[in-house]
């Protein structure tokens, strides 16, 4: 059949699978946001305040469900507003389709108005982008963007289309939905070799970051870990894989881990890095990272392999196919030993003092799980709050915890609870932030009135910049720059003002009571917390530090 | 720090030669020089890198540039199985004093002059980068007014051609 190009974007969309687009129109997406009222029953339109908004959003959607996120801006400005969201969907490897309208071929290049070249723009951080300059290329560009966003190691795509491009007709033919196009080849040899020496070790440990959830691959992990007797420590992108109360999950690693896991990676005769990146917040000394370990690296991306720690063998595929083909390789073992002084380190952890007359961090974060439950998606910002949320939630389940890692994008966390709440209407989804972050782009709080997107929001409001404080209190010696804008915001006229319920809570009682209110409200909603700002993210290591210099007060 | 020239096959698309660059840049890789030409097949583009460091660089340069979306395969080149050469042009005032004694190392190097007037001479020399090196140091006595080096640009010896998935 002839389609114009609106008509086509919005078929492939159908094709594709796509229920929700995140976006924000505009002039140049005129005729696109024209042909989507004609498929409104089947593609779910979410207006945001701000395209960053609809960025976050798409990313959030994407990391709940693990399909491709989808957004859709503007040129010019629409477009730049995506770059936050797109960078940090790649730096967290989140599969995304970015669109944006651009201005009419005749126009590209004259600075035009609402002109940019967002393709240049965003090169760096998409997996790859394209610029369709003719609509008999259009369908089977778009179909690529979704081919290669979800295959392999995941990312972010941008498809940029000018104006004529999305009113001129061409014959469009329907196709089937694009799947992953991966195929692992396994290295027989590196296989027996890693399987030789995982059986073989005496203080073996497993690190695991964000591409055992993005590979579906727990499972396996699991059944790893519970043959060989090997314990396991996760990085942030990684809570939730493997369930927070299992024997051998030693929590965090890393600047905010705790000190099990950290000691453990330390001192391991053998360390298995499975579908993670050796990044400074975990390898805060690349030199001195697991020196006394065999490191065995698993990923899909070979790139990773020896880019920041070198490795002594890796095997390079999907994580659920190496996982799946080393498993019989390996024998059945137990290490008490080793577990004994793990448990020995384990008691040597950082113990948070409870205090009910006011909100302590670890006591909100605690009062949240209970009554959100393992069920729950938690989506946070970053700062503090983030760090408290990694370390005190309840992790259980894969893609149930949501948070920019590698960009740390603060603002990103309210229009990624909004994505993972259009996924998941039925879930509870909480929204962790501090008041820093929240300021960024609370501006979405509409959005979740607009769509009725029931988000709790609990703001742990220290009335400060809390994380950028923290290091100029431990490495700066008090010179609070910056950090103290001595806001006076009220949290709770500002949620009426936007049409959604507030409360604020200085005490735990309160903040129990406010949350369990929230819980039955059906309506989106903001708490917020008010905490000392003297409160710190601990147990620290210093950037370009080893656990030695961990600081515990 | 090691040298070393890599043969990048590439889609030949507008924006390629950016993302190849722009990936450099990022990282803070080397490129000590850079060309991008046809090949026998219209749809493929080669682009021909000198770029320099140690094992673990190298190995990130091979590797991040395979990953390009439109990177069909990166060849790093051996050089005792490969061919490496370079043009040069170089503009150089030589009046009639000393004509006669730049001519000779011309000829020496088998360079070429293909432009002449009463004060200056253009050479033309093509070759291996270390005999354009050598080339330059002789006639850096000489008052040299302007010169242009292409990079190199390069292929592996031998029968065998190398094929794109």
């Amino acid at each position: 059949m002839i389609l114009n190009g609106s008509q086509i974007l919005a078929e492939v969309l159908v094709e594709q699978g796509v229920e929700a687009l995140f976006g924000y129109p505009g002039g140049s997406i005129l005729n696109i946001c024209d042909a989507l009222y004609d498929y409104r029953d089947k593609i779910k339109q979410y207006v945001t305040a701000h395209e960053q908004g609809a960025s976050h959003a798409a990313d959030g959607y994407a990391r709940a469900t693990g399909k491709t996120g989808v957004v859709l801006a503007t040129s010019g400005p629409g477009a730049t507003n995506l770059v936050t969201g797109i960078a940090t969907a790649y730096m967290d490897s989140v599969p995304m389709v970015a669109i944006t309208g651009n201005v009419g071929t005749s126009l590209i290049g004259r600075d035009s108005f609402q002109e940019v070249y967002i393709a240049g723009i965003t090169m760096p951080i998409t997996k790859h982008n394209f610029v369709v300059r003719r609509v008999e290329e259009l369908a089977d560009t778009l179909r690529a963007a979704f081919r290669i966003a979800n295959t392999g190691r995941k990312g972010p795509v941008l498809v940029d289309i000018p104006k004529d491009v999305t009113a001129a007709k061409c014959e469009f033919t329907s196709g089937p939905k694009i799947e992953g196009e991966y195929t692992t080849e396994l290295d027989g040899e590196a296989l027996r070799a890693a399987a030789e020496a995982i059986n073989k070790a005496e203080r073996p440990v497993i690190y695991f970051g964000g591409g055992v959830g993005s590979g579906e691959a727990g499972e396996e992990l699991r059944a790893l870990m519970n043959k060989a007797g090997i314990p396991a420590a996760h990085t942030l992108m990684a809570a939730g894989v493997i369930g927070c109360g299992e024997p051998l999950n030693l929590g965090l690693l890393g600047m905010h881990g705790n000190v099990a896991s950290n000691l453990a990676v330390n001192e391991a005769d053998l360390v298995l890095a499975v579908g993670t990146r050796f990044s400074d917040r975990v390898a805060l000394n690349t030199e001195a990272f697991a020196k006394k370990a065999t490191i065995i690296q698993i990923d899909i991306d070979p790139s990773e392999v020896n880019k920041n720690v070198l490795v002594d063998l890796s095997l390079i595929g999907d994580v659920k196919d190496v996982l799946t083909a080393l498993l019989p390789l390996i024998s059945e073992n137990s290490h008490p030993e080793w577990l004994k002084q793990i448990g020995e380190w384990q008691k040597r952890g950082y113990v948070p003092k409870d205090d009910d007359s006011v909100l302590k961090p670890h006591q909100v974060i605690d009062a949240i799980c209970e009554r959100a439950g393992e069920d729950a998606i938690y989506v946070t910002d970053v700062g503090q709050h983030q760090l408290w949320a990694a370390q005190y939630c309840r992790h259980v389940r894969s893609r149930h915890f949501l948070t920019s890692g590698g960009l740390g994008t603060m603002g990103y966390g309210y229009g990624a609870a909004l994505g993972a709440k259009a996924a998941f209407p039925d879930k509870p989804v909480i929204h962790i932030t501090g008041d820093g972050s929240f300021h960024m782009n609370m501006n979405e709080a509409c959005t979740a009135v607009s769509y009725n997107l029931p988000v709790i929001t609990v703001i742990m409001n220290n009335s400060v910049l809390g994380m950028v404080r923290q290091w100029q209190t431990v490495f700066y010696n008090r010179r609070y720059s910056g950090s103290e804008p001595e806001r006076v915001t009220d949290y709770v006229k500002v949620a009426e003002g936007f049409g959604l319920k507030g409360y604020r809570c200085t005490n735990l009682a309160q903040f129990k009571k406010a949350m369990d209110e929230a819980m039955t409200l059906n309506c989106p909603v903001w708490i917020d917390c008010v905490i000392d700002r003297e409160e710190k993210v601990l147990p620290m290591i210093p950037a370009g530090e080893t656990v030695d210099k961990m600081i515990m007060e | 720090m090691s040298k070393q020239v890599l043969s990048v096959l590439v889609a030949n698309h507008a924006g390629v030669l950016a993302r190849v660059a722009s990936l450099f840049c990022q990282r803070g890789f080397n490129i000590d020089s850079l060309t991008v030409s046809a090949t026998d097949n219209p749809a493929i583009s080669r682009i021909t890198i000198v770029t320099e460091g140690d094992r673990q660089v190298l190995e990130q340069i091979i590797k991040q540039t395979g990953k390009l979306e439109e990177t069909k395969k990166v060849i790093p080149l051996k050089a005792n199985n490969s061919l490496f050469r370079e043009l040069l042009l170089l503009k150089v005032e030589a009046d009639e004093k000393v004509r006669r004694e730049v001519c000779g190392i011309c000829e020496i190097y088998r360079a070429k002059i293909i432009d002449l007037t009463v004060q200056s001479l253009i050479v033309e020399l093509t070759g291996n980068p270390n005999k354009i090196d050598g080339f330059l140091t002789m006639m850096k006595q000489y008052n040299i007014l302007e010169m242009c080096r292409t990079g190199v640009t390069a292929l592996e010896r031998g029968y065998s051609v190398q094929t794109i998935d």
